[in-house]
């Protein structure tokens, strides 16, 4: 324990935000999801001057619920990327998952096709967690050596076929209540609830704060008493949790278990969490970043669409973001380490 | 400083050895109560060795480890840390994108009291916020807020910050394995300051460093090191730098100096600096 030991006026300075307030404006601008939430409203607002549907119910209902899985996925990578990590195999677990819950549904019941789904999401999950913390091996390798074995794998399966999805309760994420003609799909709440269950974990934790410093200085986090090894393979599980939620999510949204679908969904929530402001070298960023980064691809794509702008041209407003995400994250870095 | 007292950390005979490589041999070791004891020695002497084995990093082959007289062995760091033996090291010992009170409370977070802290786990913020604020005006170490990114801090600050870690949560010793050796002149004389300081409010320290000049500005007695063992343990107000030097590099007898004299632990062994003293010359 700290014992306070001096007089409580220097200690009040000190504990005081009143250095904070001072610069408050300065830290309101560097915050981490400053600039991502500023992108997002000057996308919006650029859109709904440019084009006449940007800004209806029916497209924001649209524009949530294209943004739902990949943001998803992206939640578990955020968390994966805060220890420095990286995650190519979470589109892959999630498709394995989907599948399972899909052929499972067929003859079982669709609680245990859930259950089932999750289990296989956490073991590969686990199994990535456990070469990177207790293997020690480069997260980018494995997590490309599971993603290949796990496509395969979920094709395997399958033979190559996808099942249809008739039960209510597979497909129940993708219902969900109108309010003025806009809907808010079940699936939409779980992924806005996850973010902030996430948010809450890494903000209000110890856990959360071992995560960052994980990232951040593993060395001094292991000095600390901290178990680097425990904490990167929590990390891995709770991600894959997070992955089987998307799993039952892209059923709601697509009442199909496709082994081939979502094949780029990796990359794609990797783009979600830099534009974000999750920073690739790990320590910092968080989940609310990575929600406003995956509204921000899919606005963008969306607003370019609706624009009648060719979908080639928002690959590339897509491909030049992340870039420009990850060198504000770069110059960021190197002016604070100075 | 009355030399019956029991030291607060002893070692009797350490020994430990990397296949026919002696890194200690038959090492002791004494720390009394509110001193800073500097230990130096030259590269490859088994300084590390040693500090390794009283911090637990390092299982000692054979010899005896006495804490307030007690003995007592390290399996681990961990062990050592629960002891109240805390060390702060040369580099790799804060995390820059945390803010200061992340990092004195890093490792041993402290929650909420009821339902919020056991159920939800959250964290008391606000209580760690006021711990190290205390603790930083404690040692009379000026920063803005506690609330600062560690990053935001100068080099000599972030060392500030692991020294004041250190000693918040060590209860019996605090070990500097060359605090100093990453920092200009300006800061050097901050972190000694820091180290007196923590000394004051009632800590021992062993400070671990290369620099001379250090060392005699700050330690109370000299543990020098020589062949991996202690060659001589003596006041610094008894020599000047260049004997300390001449008696670490074996241009100089230690015999030649003036020894402190060390308890006896628990009748293991007795007097040993003595052993290497002449009869007239020990103190």
């Amino acid at each position: 324990m700290i014992q306070p030991a001096v007089s409580g006026a220097a200690v009040a300075a000190l504990e005081s935000d009143e250095g904070d307030r001072r610069s408050g404006w300065r830290q309101l601008l560097t915050h981490q999801i400053t600039g991502p939430l500023a992108a997002l409203v000057v996308a919006i607002v650029i859109f709904s001057v440019t084009t006449d549907t940007f800004l209806s119910a029916g497209n924001w209902s649209l524009i949530a619920q294209q943004s739902v899985v990949v943001g998803t996925l992206a939640l578990g990578q955020t968390l994966i990327i805060l220890t420095a990590g990286i995650d190519l195999a979470n589109g892959a677990i999630m498709v394995l998952g989907s599948v399972v819950i899909g052929k499972v549904a067929l003859e079982g019941s669709p609680l245990l096709a859930l259950l089932l789904g999750l289990l296989v999401c956490v073991a590969v999950g686990a199994l990535n967690g456990a070469l990177v913390s207790a293997g020690g091996l480069p997260p980018f390798i494995v997590t490309l050596g599971v993603l290949t074995a796990v496509t395969a794998g979920a094709r395997l399966f399958t033979q190559s076929q996808s099942y249809p999805i008739s039960n209510g309760l597979l497909t129940v994420l993708g219902d969900g209540p109108t309010v003025g003609g806009f809907t808010i799909t079940y699936g939409v709440m779980l992924w806005v609830g996850l973010t902030v269950v996430l948010g809450y974990a890494l903000s209000q934790t110890a856990w959360g704060t071992r995560v960052y410093a994980v990232g951040d200085n593993p060395g001094a986090a292991s000095l600390s008493g901290i178990k680097v090894k425990r904490i990167l393979f929590g990390v891995y599980i709770v991600a894959a949790v997070v992955y089987a939620f998307a799993a039952w999510q892209a059923l709601g949204r697509t009442p199909t278990a496709d082994p081939s679908g979502y094949s780029t969904s990796n990359l794609d929530s990797i783009t979600a969490v830099v534009i974000g402001g999750t920073s690739l070298f790990g320590g910092r960023g968080g989940v609310y970043g990575t929600l406003v980064g995956a509204l921000i691809v899919v606005v963008l794509q969306n607003g370019l669409t609706q624009a009648g702008i060719d979908s080639l041209y928002q690959q590339v407003a897509t491909g030049v973001l992340v870039v420009v995400a990850v060198g504000i994250d770069r110059i960021v870095r190197r002016r604070q380490s100075r | 400083m009355s030399e019956d007292r029991t030291p607060v950390l002893q070692a009797r005979g350490l020994t430990k050895h990397y296949g026919h490589v002696v890194a200690m041999d038959d090492c002791d070791f004494d720390l009394q109560a509110g001193e800073i004891l500097a230990v130096i020695g030259d590269n490859g002497a088994g300084k590390s060795t040693l500090i390794k084995s009283l911090t637990g990093a390092v299982v000692p082959d054979s010899g005896s480890l006495y804490l307030s007289g007690e003995e007592t062995s390290f399996r681990s760091p961990l062990d050592a840390r629960r002891a109240g033996v805390e060390t702060v090291y040369q580099e790799l010992g804060v995390a820059p994108a945390l803010d200061i009170s992340q990092n004195l409370y890093l490792g041993r977070e402290q929650r909420r009291p009821g339902i919020m802290g056991t159920v939800f786990r959250q964290l008391d913020k606000r209580a760690m916020r006021h711990g190290s604020a205390a603790q930083m005006a404690d040692l009379g170490i000026r920063i803005q807020s506690i609330r600062q990114k560690v990053e935001t801090l100068s080099g000599g600050q972030r060392q500030a910050v692991a020294v004041a870690r250190v000693a918040a949560w060590a209860t019996r010793v605090v070990i500097m394995d060359e605090p100093t050796a990453a920092l200009g002149v300006r800061e050097t004389r901050q972190v000694l300051d820091l180290i007196r300081r923590v000394r004051d409010n009632g800590l021992p320290v062993v400070l671990i460093s290369h620099n001379m000049p250090d060392v005699f500005a700050v330690a109370d007695r000299i543990h020098i090191h020589r062949l991996g063992r202690r060659v001589a343990l003596v006041e610094s107000s008894s020599l000047t730098m260049d004997d300390a030097v001449a008696v670490m590099t074996g241009a100089r007898s230690p015999e030649t100096l003036t020894q402190v004299r060390v308890p006896d632990p628990v009748g293991h062994r007795t007097n040993l600096v003595d052993a290497t003293t002449t009869p007239g010359e020990a103190q």
